[in-house]
């Protein structure tokens, strides 16, 4: 499991960034729940960390390709490969991501 | 509200069928588009897709989902004609298509010179596919006009081993969109990358009989030229309205909410001159987030209701790649506005922020992402949204 944050280090509507060697996670938070997906961008080099959060879409801050956060589908275009999810853990206070391989 | 007619079928056209379904239109949509082919995705078509690194299968925009927007596609023809009283769109095939509201989103085409073999202006992907033969077969490559498109093109060019020139008839490239300052600045890459730049010497004319063989400038020069790329901006596609009472200004006029003159006619993307609540005026862009935006407000106007995102898609945002560089630019620069690189320096990496007075009203940023998301951020918060 890949250490995060501690709980309530990522505001709600916000997102944190994981270094993972090269594949690193993004950790948001919607109202209260924890999604962990992929955070570069399957579609060009970008953080989706730094994308822009509506409900349970991440928008691509670059060329505003949409995924869904629960799925990681793409929702909007360019972007047409999903990205990776990962299931988010917390535990005595603090956050870990359990990366899908 | 039965029927829904959409007139251009680029990323604004299918963006705005697919924010009708996902804002629960149920009737019957109808896509006209002037192209034989489905929508796809322009912006690589002076980059990747010209470089011959992507396919058009990777750049077509429709994905398998699409087929569940239930779309009455009429692809290969063009609209001639909008009937306001009788309520209909007339095809040049001759077809009436009688429509309970219209979406304008026919763009915009590209300014070009006498045709002459060899001369390529780049808009569609046929364009790219003829100009990518032509720089298969080497040779010396003019580009007229250092905009975004003709930089990009110099750029992928450059990368093929062609030897380009590049001529711009302004003293500073970009002035308009960055202000000379920095145009000055996103210029010098030009340069940098082994890519002639003259500037301030306006063309005066293609040289040879059936096919291009120079470029002459006004001060005489003689530009050998194997190949030319004519990147002189665009035309909003709207003779077509002419006569229909919809206000045409360049563009289709509309308020902020993409409403033209006409109740249920929205316009979208290129060929809208849209008032802009960030910039307090009337702009027409030619920008591609506009065209994945807008069709999202256009479809809550017909829809009868306020898009929740208008605050936050005001903020006009572009990006363009070349050399390697990425530049990102955000907001909207008038004369006036002052510059100043806030971090890194003009000659890297770097983020330039314009202020009026002391409001920053637009950033500039080559090669740091992160930092430019911030202050592109702040330029929405002060719209008065958060998300």
């Amino acid at each position: 499991m890949i250490p995060v944050c501690a709980e309530g280090e990522i505001a709600e509507g916000t997102a944190v960034r994981v270094d993972n060697g090269d594949r690193p996670i993004a950790v948001f938070n919607v109202d209260g729940e924890l999604y962990a997906i992929d955070d570069t961008c399957t579609h060009q080099d970008a953080s989706l960390a730094e994308g822009w959060l509506d409900g349970c879409t991440v928008e691509c801050p670059l060329h505003a390709s949409c995924f869904d956060l629960r799925t990681g589908k793409p929702t909007g275009p360019p972007a047409k490969i999903p990205v990776r999810t990962h299931s988010v853990v917390v535990r005595d206070g603090h956050i870990y991501v359990e990366q899908d391989l | 509200m039965r029927t829904v007619t959409i007139v251009g079928a680029s990323l604004a056209g299918l963006s705005a069928a697919r924010a009708l379904r996902a804002q629960e239109f149920a009737g019957r949509i109808i896509l006209v588009g002037a192209e034989e082919g489905t929508p796809y995705d322009r912006p690589p078509l002076s980059k990747d897709f010209l470089a011959g690194t992507t396919t058009a299968d990777d750049i077509a925009l429709t994905t398998a989902d699409d087929k569940l927007l239930d779309i009455d596609w009429r692809l290969g023809c063009t609209a001639a004609q909008l009937d306001t009283s009788d309520r209909a769109v007339v095809l040049d095939t001759g077809e009436w298509i009688h429509t309970d509201a219209v979406v304008i989103a026919t763009g915009a085409r590209a300014r070009t010179l006498p045709p002459l073999k060899n001369v390529f202006t780049l808009r569609t992907l046929d364009d790219a596919i003829a100009l990518r033969e032509a720089f298969a077969s080497g040779g010396s490559v003019v580009v007229i006009g250092a905009g975004f498109i003709g930089a990009e093109v110099a750029s992928t060019a450059r990368t093929l081993g062609l030897h380009v020139t590049v001529v711009e008839a302004l003293p500073t490239p970009l002035a308009g969109p960055l202000g000379t300052e920095m145009g000055r600045v996103c210029a010098a890459l030009h340069a940098a990358n082994g890519v002639e730049l003259i500037t301030g010497v306006p063309v005066e004319r293609l040289m040879g009989t059936a096919r291009v063989n120079a470029v002459r400038l006004a001060d005489g020069r003689e530009l050998h030229a194997d190949t030319v790329v004519v990147g002189i901006g665009a035309v909003p596609n709207v003779e077509w309205l002419a006569g229909s009472g919809v206000e045409v200004n360049r563009g289709v006029v509309t308020d902020s909410r993409c409403a033209t003159n006409i109740p249920n006619v929205v316009a979208v993307g290129d060929c809208a001159s849209s008032f802009n609540d960030h910039a307090q005026t009337v702009i027409r862009l030619e920008h591609w987030t506009n065209a994945l935006q807008q069709p999202r407000i256009a479809a809550a106007t017909l829809m009868g209701r306020a898009s929740v995102h208008a605050a936050r898609f005001a903020v006009p945002y572009f990006w363009s790649d070349q050399y390697g560089s990425r530049l990102q630019f955000a907001g909207h620069r008038e004369d006036g506005d002052e510059v100043e690189v806030v971090e890194g320096a003009a000659d890297s990496s770097f983020v330039a922020v314009y202020r009026r007075g002391a409001r920053p009203v637009a950033v500039l940023a080559r090669d740091e992402p992160r930092a430019f998301g911030r202050w592109r951020r702040d330029l929405v918060v002060s719209e008065g949204v958060l998300s």
